[in-house]
């Protein structure tokens, strides 16, 4: 199959429309992801960034395949080279995963089986996909140790998950997702389960061979540090749908949705005075909207006014940015100090 | 692991002579005794003195006890009073018998269960699903004795399938170098007799390991259950994994663990069952000739019977437990 060069110079990866409802007999449908649109560009790094319940977890498992196949109804397309990731069979689908788009999964521990060798579980994924087997199968698990950073990986290679720690075994997660060099790798918060001395080492893990391997990013996370230190792109979500989309620098300059704005003020600056009070958003994400009556956002937003609550916001785009907000901050009431 | 399992092995010798205690002074709290059993209810009391001596049972409990141990560790457990032949020798009769057909029970009840569990959990609420669960319910409920005798009636008496008794046809020449009749009739090349042997465990086997069969459907299905949610079979499904190896190295792997602590405590309790299932079938083995030694007060029977029972009890733990620390590395010993 040859690809043609239009083809790969558009994106890598394109969300067109995505949603996703969990379904359940005899209750009302939920929306867990509603008309999320976004691409990756080849190498790019692009954040979805949120707070728990607010869809992006879901988002990648259905980039993946990986939602249950009963009790959910998913819609849009996902257009991964020029194929729609939604509507493979299932066989090709199995090809496309581990080879092509790999993830990163949160919890390191439990994320790895118990009762098999790391070894085994890293070597499968070459077997699977690169028809490696016995002898060059370890060998390649071994390099792949070495290579995400692990001591002695001759020796990890017989080991089991118990006997590693948090951080050698996001470690070995990573080198599973990068066995095959897959051109698209999302991490759905990677280091939230780590200890903070960690969680840096893992990132700037996660970077490194990001660039070596020219693979695009989808880093899925609610730490807006991350954001700032890895991602080209952010999309923020609220509530299943994405509120405000921008370039990194842009963003943290300039939050245009006040729930972007809540976010970075939330966040502890280590210059502010000694006593200075935290700024946390008000309310929790349970106190939701439905999109259809108004925007999610507006019971806990400060800058609700009266049409805030009277229909869903559209998502416009201003300068190369978009945003689904009635009325955006402007430049004096950005982050309150 | 060697350490290990010695250790566990040298645990025997506290187990083993606490239970020969409680053994001795509970067999004689009970009322009547073997000469009363021997000679019936108007024997004299001359007689029951005489019959009494003839065993050593007219000495204190505690000298009986001190002769018991010192021929026990002997592997002389007496003679019965019953069939007065050494218990020893009734022992390398009967539990043969027993021990072919629990293996046999479990073989069926571990071949069917594991699948049957694992499919009804795949096919969470299909009617294959529903007909497992209430299937074993039903395994469970049904008395071992009563599903034996239906069994046997159904398929023995009415539709002649199987034999209604015994080990083996009583025309079968056949020789036993191991007192394991299939096995037997494979190491002296008489298939013939081997078939026969197996004919005959077919029925007594269902109906042993029917209680098994419903308890390993039900926690295999459970287990199956709970780890097909585990973050890590979504990480080997985002590998892209063939399901073949999801299912046999991520799944099962992990499932079987609750299951093979239920074999272990299974196969103890098969010792028990197998009193019922041999006295229906006339399946000559430990659990019938308990039965017996129990109505007759065989105390020399009964104490050696019930103590190498126990001894096998705790080697089959041990097997289990071995074969836990292989199966999950976390449990392994140090």
């Amino acid at each position: 199959m040859s690809v043609s060069i239009s083809e790969a110079r558009g994106p890598l990866l394109d969300v067109r429309d995505l949603s996703v409802a969990f379904t359940r007999k005899g209750s009302p449908d939920v929306r867990a992801v509603d008309g999320v649109t976004f691409t990756v560009s080849p190498g790019e790094t692009v954040g979805l960034v949120g707070e728990s319940g607010s869809g992006k977890s879901v988002t990648s498992l259905a980039v993946m395949g990986l939602l249950p196949p009963r009790g959910v109804r998913v819609g849009g397309q996902v257009l991964f080279d020029s194929d729609d990731l939604l509507t493979l069979p299932r066989d090709r689908m199995r090809d496309i995963r581990g080879r092509d788009i790999a993830m990163v999964f949160q919890d390191p521990m439990s994320s790895l089986n118990p009762v098999v060798p790391i070894g085994v579980q890293v070597a499968e994924v070459l077997e699977r996909h690169q028809d490696l087997k016995g002898e060059p199968a370890r060998r390649g698990a071994e390099d792949l140790l070495a290579r995400v950073g692990i001591p002695d990986p001759r020796r990890r290679l017989k080991e089991y998950p118990h006997q590693l720690s948090g951080g050698m075994r996001q470690r070995a997660l990573i080198a599973m997702a990068l066995a095959c060099k897959p051109r698209l790798l999302i991490a759905d918060e990677p280091t939230t389960a780590l200890d903070v001395t960690i969680q840096a080492q893992i990132i700037e893990l996660l970077k490194e061979l990001v660039q070596d391997t020219g693979a695009s990013l989808v880093m899925i996370t609610h730490d807006l540090g991350i954001v700032a230190g890895l991602c080209d792109t952010v999309h923020v979500m609220y509530s299943g749908r994405v509120v405000e989309s921008a370039g990194r620098r842009e963003l943290f300059a300039e939050p245009h949705h006040p729930y972007t704005g809540g976010l970075l003020a939330s966040v502890p600056r280590l210059d502010a005075p000694r006593g200075a009070p935290l700024h946390p958003i008000p309310g929790s994400p349970t106190d939701v909207l439905q999109w259809s009556d108004g925007c999610a956002f507006a019971p806990r937003c400060p800058n609700r006014i009266e049409p805030c609550t009277g229909g869903p916001p559209p998502l416009e785009s201003i300068g190369g940015r978009s945003l689904r907000c009635l009325n955006p901050l402007t430049e004096s009431e950005e982050v309150p100090a | 692991m060697l350490k290990f399992v010695i250790r566990r092995l040298l645990l025997l010798v506290p187990i083993l002579f606490g239970l020969s205690v409680l053994l001795f002074v509970w067999l004689r709290a009970l009322p009547g005794g073997p000469a009363q059993a021997l000679l019936g209810e108007r024997a004299t009391a001359d007689s029951v003195a005489r019959i009494e001596e003839l065993y050593g049972l007219n000495e204190p409990w505690y000298v009986q006890y001190w002769k018991f141990v010192s021929a026990a560790v002997q592997l002389d457990f007496g003679n019965s009073a019953h069939t007065n032949r050494p218990v020893t020798e009734e022992m390398l009769r009967t539990f043969p018998a027993t021990i072919e057909l629990a293996v046999a029970a479990l073989v069926f009840a571990i071949g069917i269960g594991i699948p049957l569990g694992y499919f009804a959990a795949r096919k969470y609420g299909s009617w294959l699903d529903n007909l497992s669960v209430s299937g074993s319910l039903l395994g469970v409920a049904v008395p071992v004795f009563f599903l034996a005798y239906i069994l046997k009636y159904v398929f023995s008496v009415r539709l002649g399938w199987f034999p209604t008794h015994g080990r083996d046809d009583p025309r079968m020449d056949a020789e036993h170098p191991t007192g394991l009749y299939v096995l037997d009739g494979i190491l002296t090349g008489n298939l013939e007799a081997s078939w026969d042997a197996l004919v005959h465990l077919v029925l007594p086997a269902v109906a042993l390991g029917s209680i098994p069969l419903a308890i390993i459907v039900r926690i295999t299905r459970a287990s199956v259950l709970d780890v097909v949610h585990e973050d890590y079979v979504r990480t080997a499904e985002a590998k892209g994994l063939w399901e073949r190896t999801i299912t046999r190295r991520h799944v099962l792997r992990n499932a079987l663990l609750p299951v093979v602590t239920v074999i272990g405590l299974q196969a103890g309790l098969l010792f028990s069952g197998a009193i019922l299932t041999e006295t229906v079938f006339a399946f000559d083995g430990v659990g019938q000739f308990i039965y017996e030694a129990i109505s007759t007060r065989d105390y020399a029977v009964l104490q050696g019977f019930i103590l190498v029972i126990a001894a096998m009890y705790v080697v089959v733990n041990l097997l289990v437990d071995v074969s836990y620390g292989l199966i999950d590395p976390r449990v392994r010993v140090r």
